[in-house]
């Protein structure tokens, strides 16, 4: 039982981490909280759904939906960043209003445009491994793998790319950033779309181990948040570290209490947190 | 309980009628039964509204069309759409016409107050109709009460025969979780085993199944092992399955939601091919395909149905009708989309109960709301429906005491890639004792 929960919990983590790290990314760099972050994981896994619908193949699909679900998404999240939160000057209270408004038309027009129901994908590969307690679905593993690599992929864009650096330097001061010739307007767009896409990556990926419907992106989001707070906003480091914290307790407590548990004690861990160390385990003092 | 002697012999015949001597038998259960003549729904009789106005019957649907009821909300609104339309092809009701006005609710009590009141007041429709999702129904029945306009639900939840709800909610054509249970659980035990695990959503409508599932069992000497509550909103489910304790004979399951899918697929990955017994409601499956990748497991396994699936199951020439005037081919797929699976187990509750309100306005000689008293009255008055094209899922016993229906059910077992009938309960199987009398209470 202590090994499914820890497995379950893993696999979780993983994702978590990678939906997270789009969601701090955008508020280390640009300083706003992202609402609709939610609604770019689903759109992903919408336009996996098409995908997988237009190839009529589980294997086409899939890869036809990893290249284009994030760029497609990318675009969503660069459109929204130039006229409307550049429009607002990236005030951070009418940021958060303006990415709920972002929230609510992304999902009504997913509504219009996909329908209400859920929709199965299937999974490009499934096999079933088998533990002599019991079985576990072997793409879900495959899951862990990829958002793994994903995390790797970003972490290096960060440290050795010159865009990376330019993330970082933006992160650290936008006004000095911008004297030193960095192109911080279109830093913020990039940042903006690769926390889009990131959690359109993390949509694909997920999907076939659930289905796609317009209202997915709400448990993520909240989930998100919570890693977020915990690590500390803006935190690559602690963010991944509060997903595996997060996951690994929540597959722990749902499998030996209730997983309704488990997301009252992550709730109130955040609490904890605002209230002892409002920067998070991992964040920068900001006042 | 009744005895066996008092338990009605319901013909079991393909074409079931119910008889003078099934009927004193298995309404003796139920204080004051006995047949009135319904007045079966003759296709060839078109009057095309010759007797009455051009005034139409609006009957507000309360619909989920979005939420996560929304694979049911679509068939409930396509078999509305179909009666309805059917109904005016042979006359309307009481000669008007019939108009169906849809509200979503979102599958969401709150709203589904609001649709209530929207329904009545905006749109003065003369009845509302059509809501599925229990915890729905015990948000809105409220409201409708306190409007004082009839409201027919079709929901299997207890809440209406239990007392909770009002004397303006009908649920007169689907029958509900305890009389399914009742119905099935003899079944389950005798052939399945006695150490049984239940699985259920964590709402009203799951902890009926809960409830009345440990009842059956205590009853009959069965051992519930796990009672394991899963959120409807739930996306993951491995770890609900590692709480089934091992000496489990039987899981006895039942799903809703947007992740069925991924519920029957999960317990499949964790036991594999060596897992304890399996029997689901169909709802765990409603909407589908059976043969989606990741469900052979379930080879072998049993499922209740109200009615089934597959067209062999059941093929009376009522139940024939029906399925074909709705869309949904021998597989229980849209015809139109193989892949569009219907919800066959609960929309022919839409489709019966738009037939009862038609029997019951034509009875009682309802024109407006203020006749809502008598047609109340009359509806209290039935005692049942006879099959045939406004019912196609069987015969149902009504008990104006409780404003529920009994019916026949279905046991089917997965063979060969689809639903294979192998017990039918007859409709005394799943009556019980009312605990309530909506009768007496105030209008």
């Amino acid at each position: 039982m202590v090994f499914l929960a820890v497995l379950d919990g893993t696999v979780t983590a993983f994702v978590l981490a990678l939906i997270a790290l789009g969601l701090s990314l955008v508020f280390g760099v640009m300083r706003i909280v992202n609402v609709s972050h939610g609604e770019f994981f689903m759109l992903g896994a919408v336009f996996s759904w098409f995908a997988y619908h237009w190839t009529a193949d589980s294997v086409w699909g899939f890869v036809l939906a990893l290249l284009i679900a994030p760029v497609i998404v990318g675009f969503i999240a660069v459109f929204s960043e130039r006229f409307i939160l550049r429009k607002v000057d990236y005030n951070p209270e009418s940021t958060i209003v303006a990415t709920i408004g972002i929230l609510y038309v992304i999902q009504q027009l997913t509504l219009m445009g996909f329908g209400p129901e859920a929709r199965p994908v299937e999974a490009p590969i499934y096999f079933r491994i088998s533990f002599p307690w019991f079985g576990y679905s072997g793409y879900k593993l495959l899951v862990a793998v990829m958002s793994g690599l994903c995390l790797c992929g970003v972490w290096l864009l960060l440290k050795r790319t010159k865009l990376g650096l330019y993330m970082r330097a933006t992160q650290q001061d936008y006004e000095i950033a911008t004297t030193f010739g960095v192109p911080t307007k279109k830093i913020y767009a990039s940042v903006f779309a690769l926390g889009g896409g990131l959690a359109a990556l993390a949509g694909v990926l997920v999907v076939p181990i659930r289905q796609a419907d317009h209202l997915m992106g709400l448990e993520p989001l909240l989930l998100s948040f919570i890693v977020v707070i915990i690590g500390g906003l803006g935190s690559i480091r602690g963010t991944i570290i509060a997903a595996f914290l997060i996951g690994i307790s929540d597959g722990i407590i749902s499998v030996f209490y209730e997983p309704t548990l488990a997301k009252m004690l992550a709730t109130l861990f955040v609490v904890m947190i605002l209230i002892i160390k409002p920067s998070g385990l991992f964040g920068e003092n900001q006042q | 309980m009744m005895s066996n002697k008092e338990k009605g012999k319901v013909d079991q015949q393909s074409e079931l009628h119910i008889t003078r001597r099934s009927v004193i038998g298995a309404g003796a259960a139920i204080a004051g039964a006995g047949i009135i003549g319904s007045q079966l729904i003759d296709p060839v009789a078109k009057t095309a509204y010759a007797a009455g106005s051009d005034e139409p019957i609006r009957i507000g649907f309360q619909a989920h069309r979005t939420g996560i009821g929304a694979l049911y909300g679509r068939w409930y609104e396509r078999t509305t759409n179909a009666a309805a339309k059917y109904i005016n092809s042979i006359g309307g009701i009481a000669g008007r016409p019939i108009e169906i006005i849809t509200e979503d609710d979102g599958t969401d009590p709150k709203r589904g107050a609001d649709v209530v009141e929207k329904l009545a007041t905006k749109h003065k429709v003369d009845f509302v109709y059509g809501t599925l999702f229990s915890h729905v129904v015990m948000g809105s029945a409220p409201r409708a009460g306190e409007l004082k306009i009839p409201y027919f639900v079709v929901s299997e939840g207890y809440h209406v025969a239990s007392g909770a709800l009002n004397r303006y909610v009908f649920q007169p054509c689907i029958t509900d979780v305890r009389s399914q249970i009742t119905a099935v659980s003899n079944w389950i035990f005798s052939n399945l085993g006695k150490n049984v695990a239940l699985i259920f959503p964590d709402y009203a409508f799951g902890y009926d199944h809960r409830d009345y599932a440990s009842a059956a069992a205590a009853k009959s000497g069965a051992k519930i092992t796990a009672k394991i509550a899963i959120p409807p909103t739930a996306s993951s489910f491995t770890r609900y399955f590692v709480k089934i304790p091992k000496n489990t004979d039987v899981i006895y399951h039942v799903m809703v939601g947007p992740g069925v899918l991924t519920f029957v697929r999960e317990m499949g990955e964790h036991y594999g091919t060596r897992h304890p017994k399996l029997f689901g409601f169909i709802d765990s499956l409603e909407g589908v395909n059976i043969n989606s990748p990741g469900l052979e497991f379930l080879d072998g396994s049993h499922f209740w149905e109200a009615m089934p699936r597959y067209a062999d199951g059941y093929p009376t020439s009522g139940s024939n009708f029906y399925r074909d005037t709705v869309g949904v081919d021998n597989t229980g797929a849209s015809k139109s989309d193989s892949k569009d699976v219907s919800a066959y187990s609960h929309m022919f509750g839409c489709w019966e109960t738009l037939f009862a309100i038609k029997e019951a306005v034509e009875q009682s000689g309802y024109k407006s709301k203020k006749d809502y008293k008598t047609l109340i009255e009359t509806f209290e008055g039935f005692t049942g429906f006879n099959e045939g094209i406004a019912h196609p899922q069987g015969s149902k016993v009504f008990s104006g005491k409780t404003h529920q229906c009994y019916g026949q059910q279905f046991v089917s077992q997965v063979k060969n890639g689809k639903f294979n009938v192998v017990h039918r309960t007859s409709i005394a199987d799943g009556m019980y004792e009312p605990e309530t009398d909506y009768t007496k209470k105030s209008l």
